[in-house]
């Protein structure tokens, strides 16, 4: 009887599910334990719980927002990043008979939750946390839309990253590759925890996802300053609207297609199973229908990076501005148009595989007029090599390469004899890296003075980029090599002994980029605890021209005591230009939003829901779900949202910075 | 930098150049040469846009850097009508160019079309037949029946060469895609679908086989050798495979259905009639609806409401395996006729059953009818009539 | 192509909004809340397509018109399309500033939506009495999920239509709670257009069919 109780409170879950038996974990489990414990106790030594909680976690601000955005992808870029080196050096020693160090349950799982975490939540934080920060000083707005949203989306995202952990101790992860395909993601062929843990982290962080998407576009549409139209906004601006069109417009078909899995597999219907009617196919299409516009999700808001960046440091107006805005949207729309391209081996008509390869092929037309745009900026410009700058030169080369790998994959005869190869793992780390983590190491030196004040070391900066963009070539164009072998993607074990110099040498590659990651890491601590910071006072350390330059670094937390008025979309450089003055007087209180604890408390709450259900734990699954919606309710009933900042603080607190003071005075 | 992306190019390019095991590179098939010859036009008409432009990087760079003060600098310098039109028109011209090149080479190079050459100038004739090969996916290992020649093996495939091989693909359980890269370009083999591949081998030897598509623990080792020899090798090996003492019937499958890894090639001296149709169609187990039958009683609306109880008990691993916790015991639609009158009636019907697969493919357009009437091209369009319709058999 | 503004010669531009121009506290809910409706459309639209492609795999099981009682179906879409009618009157109320109309009408609505959802659940409880459960055949997955779905967000939408009446009761009409009254109505105005789909699409042509 005791057994039945047992599985009543914890349903499936058991010590069998621990995973004690594999050393690898167990260490693992042992550093994350003594480093956790250790964080937790110098928390607690220098009493910062309070702090964190009061300005942190509960906070609204959408710049503190966007800062935890960017802890959390860079966080889980190291574990994401740890799991590549596993593979690699997997791959560097199974040969010859060799098993390598990895079983398969294990390798398998690494490979499926490199591709989830590297996604959602390391490229999707990021780029978020870049929307969030900059997107509402750009326009000139004190917050975004709908501040509580913002915090609670960030914190559904961060839950999605804690089931995801949590995995690693507790049971396993999905052991079916990122996208999880049925039948092989169904409940016959993977009965275990894994695609359960797979299917509610990402449906917990596609909530927040989606909802950050719409208040973003909200945000845009609403809250720009006065005088900015929808041609003046700064490219970065309107590239966050097409990213966020695109997330509203495509998250919600993952969140159907990962929920009707999760019946077939919780509740036994046959939508994508092999019998009773049910179509695998169905799910294939699905999924790729909102995982083609998600990578220009990820890729459109860097192109924006880029093109501020391309711009400051020419010190020179963006050269076709409008074909650059123009070209995002049409990007924007053609990405629905292609996620065939994604199954062209799956034996649809040669018309149909025509048809999509032909339209991803022209997609390349506008990404390739962004990519002259850049270079006809640099055109009769005064390039200034400083970091963000050296980042945009080694995306053109990387990126460019990798589109042109991508646009070789659209031809649909040369993608049956590349699809699944290393060929196609190489083109799209060729992009993802090349084109999205650049351009987030780009934003992350543009913008960091911004955000803290301060420059970020460049020393160390310099080593970490050319760590990356060698130590990615170095990893990458070896498997560019395989993929010309005839070498398929997710292989654990290697019988021909000929192969093994390449996997060395992206292990190499590996390697160098270890260095990167290690090398940024210091820049960041050398620049966050030095003594010489290399201060920012003016709050425009980079003859920047968009309104974010305009106030002081950083932002008081109402960004503008004064709302800009825009004349141009340069507005901070026609500003400079113009001279104009901040005006000194007739402050006026500021309104602003309250924070509140009830994201963090519904994400928790829907964190332990997850797990629940997981673990079939059906009793806490109805009892945090009672949770969330009392929760919400209460939090309705909560009508004092928002207070006055007093004209005599805002005083205090503009007399304090450094006024920007207009280039040429 | 871009001394070093340079310098990684040229690395590759002799890397690839010189062939070492480059087998997309130097296949031994004629489709994969083909689509080998498709990746290098292709790449060439990419460059033509792409060098330029990572040259004038290197340019510009050098030559607007802030130091240099002999540049032109004009910071306010931001449209240029002509210079738009020209980005916007260069990589547009490739693009059309590369496009018309997909757009005939993906009709030509179709899996479902019947091979119209097994080598340039070589166009295939009335009087070859075909080499049929039915494939399956099991977990973690390849089955393929010989329907003409009455043999099965397991994880190992023998093909004479210069004879077009007609290979028919499905699935036990999982999706798989095979590639044997030497001969042509990847399939999937999907469980209750059944998928086309047409190719030839030129040259004889011994390539490797795969499944390009993970498919679970014991993916890594499910890989086959394929074998291309002369006409009397092949007599003689489906002599030997005769010999064998094992027999492929359905009870025989079932068994073989189970999971297994590293599965050592084997033998079957025969293979039970209609086998292959059935596991397309899923009713190995007999007591279990075919998806012919299937479809075709939901074709005119179903059995109603005494078809709800029409359940197979759960015989054959139904009760064994995972179940949705909140789901029933799995159990099966129960066959009405015999599994022979299904698949007897399946035998009348074209294609297995195929439904109508537009919702996810669309009908479809015509070959573009130049194609079929120049007569230079005449075998680009097979010798038998070309269904452009019988895509993607999704059952 | 400079989208400068250009000022004229000895024109003094403003840089700095000086004059009060707070953005309205509730300026942006409505196109967010509108933003939000169209995610939710797509999970419908999914939900759709799945039914269109699966809603004719029997599974050798019963098909639509073995299933469905139109007059059933007839009664509670009855139901569901008067309580937007019903809504309209509440939003009416609103606007004049009755609270004890805007809650009476508000009320309505929310009894004609439980009355809705009661018929599509019976309409449930007699098919899996029947035996046509959601796991015997594809069909039967899509329809139970399409207009399950659909269901849930009715139940939903009356979970916050009872929550709203509490706030107006102990608030009155402040233009917070006239904002949420709003966001319902847009809600509960798209429930209704999903329904009349569901309705078309899985009853009508599946009868017909």
């Amino acid at each position: 009887m005791s057994s039945d109780i047992w599985t009543f409170i914890f349903g499936r879950l058991s010590w069998d599910v621990i995973p004690y038996y594999d050393p690898i974990l167990v260490g693992t489990f042992a550093v994350v334990l003594v480093v956790g414990l250790g964080i937790v106790a110098l928390l607690f030594k220098h009493k910062l719980w309070g702090y964190l909680w009061h300005e942190w976690f509960t906070s609204v601000d959408h710049k503190k927002v966007g800062i935890m955005y960017m802890v959390l992808g860079l966080v889980m870029l190291v574990r994401g990043f740890a799991d590549a080196l596993m593979m690699r050096l997997q791959q560097a020693i199974a040969f010859n008979g060799s098993e390598g160090y990895l079983n398969a349950h294990h390798y398998d799982q690494l490979f499926s939750v490199h591709g989830v975490i590297m996604i959602f939540f390391v490229a999707m934080p990021l780029i978020t946390g870049f929307m969030n920060y900059i997107v509402p000083l750009q326009i000139g707005a004190r917050d975004v839309s709908f501040p509580f949203l913002n915090n609670f989306s960030f914190w559904m995202t961060a839950g999605g990253a804690v089931l995801v952990m949590l995995s690693l101790f507790v049971g396993e992860f999905a052991q079916t590759g990122w996208l999880a395909f049925p039948p092989l993601s169904g409940i016959e062929n993977s009965p275990a925890s894994g695609v359960d843990y797979y299917i509610w982290a990402l449906q917990i962080a596609g909530v927040g996802t989606t909802l950050s998407g719409v208040n973003l576009i909200a945000t845009i549409i609403k809250m720009r300053a006065p005088g900015m139209t929808m041609m003046k906004m700064p490219v970065f601006t309107w590239t966050a609207l097409c990213t966020n069109v695109l997330v509203v417009a495509s998250f919600p078909i993952l969140t159907a297609v990962l929920t009707l899995l999760a019946l077939d597999r919780y509740v036994g219907t046959n939508f994508f199973t092999n019998d009773l009617g049910g179509s695998p196919m169905m799910y294939v299409n699905l999924i790729w229908i909102w995982g083609h516009p998600e990578v220009y999700i990820l890729i459109l808001p860097c192109f924006g990076i880029f093109s501020e960046v391309a711009s400051t440091f020419s010190s020179k107006r963006l050269f076709g501005y409008t074909s650059m805005v123009y070209a995002t949207i049409v990007i924007t729309i053609l990405s629905y148009l292609v996620w065939l391209h994604h199954f062209f081996t799956m034996g649809s008509g040669a018309s149909v595989n025509a048809f999509f390869g032909i339209t991803t092929m022209i997609i390349s037309i506008p990404t390739g007029a962004k990519v002259f745009n850049w270079l006809f900026t640099m055109y009769k410009g005064r390039i200034r090599f400083e970091l963000p700058m050296m980042w945009l030169i080694a995306f053109m080369f990387t990126f460019t390469i990798g589109g042109m790998t991508g646009v070789l994959l659209a031809v649909p005869p040369a993608d049956f004899v590349l699809h699944n190869s290393l060929f196609l793992v190489a083109h799209f780390h060729n992009v993802i890296i090349g084109g999205v983590l650049f351009g987030i190491f780009a934003g992350i030196n543009y913008w960091w003075p911004k955000a803290f004040g301060y420059k970020l070391n460049e020393f160390w900066g310099k080593i970490s980029f050319w760590c990356w963009v060698i130590g990615f070539w170095v990893a990458f164009a070896p498997l560019y090599v395989l993929g010309l072998m005839g070498v398929t993607r997710r292989l654990r074990t290697f019988d021909d002994p000929s192969l093994q110099i390449w996997f060395i040498i992206a292990g190499l590659g590996a390697l160098i980029i270890a260095a990167g990651v290690a090398a940024m890491a210091i820049q960041f601590a050398v620049s966050i605890l030095g003594k010489n910071k290399d201060w920012d006072t003016t709050g425009d350390p980079w003859d920047g021209r968009t309104l974010e330059w305009a106030t002081s670094s950083p932002p008081p937390q109402y960004n503008f005591a004064f709302t800009p008025i825009i004349y141009d979309n340069d507005a901070w450089a026609d500003m400079k230009k113009r001279n104009a003055q901040h005006p000194t007087q007739g402050f006026r209180d500021i309104h602003m939003p309250r924070n509140t604890w009830a994201g963090i408390v519904l994400a928790g709450l829907s964190v332990v829901l997850g797990f629940a259900l997981i673990w079939y734990m059906w009793w806490l699954a109805v009892l945090s779900l009672a949770g969330i919606v009392v929760v919400s309710i209460m939090h309705t009933f909560n009508y004092d949202r928002d207070y006055f900042i007093p004209a005599e603080a805002v005083v205090a607190l503009e007399s304090k910075r450094h006024k920007p003071v207009p280039a040429g005075e | 930098m871009s001394r070093l992306t340079k310098l990684f190019a040229v690395f590759c390019l002799s890397i690839v150049l010189s062939g070492c095991n480059a087998v997309v590179m130097a296949p031994a098939g004629d489709v994969a040469m083909q689509q080998r010859d498709l990746i290098l036009i292709s790449t060439f008409l990419m460059l033509l846009i792409i060098v330029p432009v990572l040259t004038l990087v290197v340019v510009f760079t050098r030559k607007y850097r802030a130091t240099n003060k002999e540049a032109r600098y004009e910071p306010d310098w931001d449209h240029s009508t002509h210079l738009e039109l020209v980005i916007w028109a260069a990589p547009l011209a490739i693009i059309i160019c590369l496009g018309a090149v997909t757009w005939v080479s993906t009709h030509l190079l179709d899996p479902y079309r019947e091979l119209g050459r097994i080598a340039p100038g070589q166009p295939v004739t009335p009087d070859m037949e075909p080499l049929q090969v039915e494939v399956t996916a099991l977990d973690w290992k390849w089955m393929f029946i010989y329907p003409q020649y009455n043999i099965a093996t397991v994880n190992e495939l023998v093909a004479p060469v210069n004879r077009p091989i007609s290979f028919k693909l499905t699935s036990s359980t999982v999706m798989n895609s095979f590639y044997i890269p030497a001969l042509a370009g990847q399939i999937y083999a999907m469980p209750g679908m059944q998928t086309q591949l047409h190719a030839v081998v030129n040259q004889p030897g011994e390539y490797r086989g795969i499944s390009a598509a993970y498919s679970g623990h014991g993916f890594s080792g499910m890989h086959f050798k394929f074998r291309g020899v002369d006409d009397a090798a092949f007599e003689q090996w489906v002599t030997k495979v005769r010999q064998a003492p094992d027999t492929l019937d359905r009870a025989r499958y079932l068994e073989l259905e189970k999971r297994s890894e590293n599965v050592a090639p084997m033998h079957f001296a025969s293979v039970e009639r209609g086998l292959y149709t059935a596991i397309v169609n899923m009713c190995v187990e007999r007591d279990k609806m075919c998806m012919s039958e299937m479809m075709a009683i939901d074709a005119r609306g179903g059995l109603g409401l005494a078809g709800i109880g029409n359940m197979a008990p759960a015989l054959y691993g139904g009760g064994e395996r995972n179940r949705a916790v909140f789901g029933p015991q799995k159990t099966y639609v129960a066959a009405i006729c015999t599994v022979d009158e299904a698949i007897a009636m399946t035998a009348k019907l074209p294609a297995i059953g195929a439904p109508n697969a537009a919702p996810f493919i669309g009908a479809g357009l015509r070959q573009p009818s130049m194609l079929q009437a120049a007569g230079a091209t005449g075998w680009l369009t097979g010798h038998e009539h070309f269904n452009q319709t019988a895509h993607a058999a999704i059952l | 192509m400079s989208n400068t503004v250009q000022a004229e010669p000895g024109e003094k531009l403003e840089f700095y909004d000086v004059v009060s121009h707070e953005h309205t506290v509730h300026g942006s809910t409505q196109i967010g809340f509108w933003l939000y409706l169209m995610s939710d459309c797509l999970i419908f639209a999914t939900l759709f397509a799945i039914y269109g492609v699966l809603g004719a795999n029997f599974a050798a099981g019963p098909a639509p018109a073995d299933l469905f009682n139109l007059p059933l179906v007839a009664a509670s879409t009855a139901a569901l399309l008067l309580s937007s009618i019903t809504y309209g009157f509440a939003m009416l109320d609103m606007n004049e500033g009755k609270q004890g109309g805007t809650l009476a009408w508000l009320g309505i609505t929310g009894v004609l939506g439980a009355l809705f959802l009661g018929f599509t659940l019976y309409e449930f409880a007699h098919l899996i009495h029947l035996g046509a459960v959601p796991q015997r055949s594809a069909f039967l997955s899509a329809f139970f999920v399409l207009v399950g779905t659909h269901a849930l967000h009715v139940l939903f939408g009356i979970i916050w239509l009872v929550t709203l009446l509490a706030q107006i009761w102990l608030k009155g009409l402040i233009p917070a709670n006239q904002i949420r009254v709003q966001c319902l109505s847009m809600f509960w105005h798209f429930l209704d257009v999903i329904w009349i789909g569901v309705f078309t699409v899985v009853y009508l042509m599946g009868m017909l069919r």
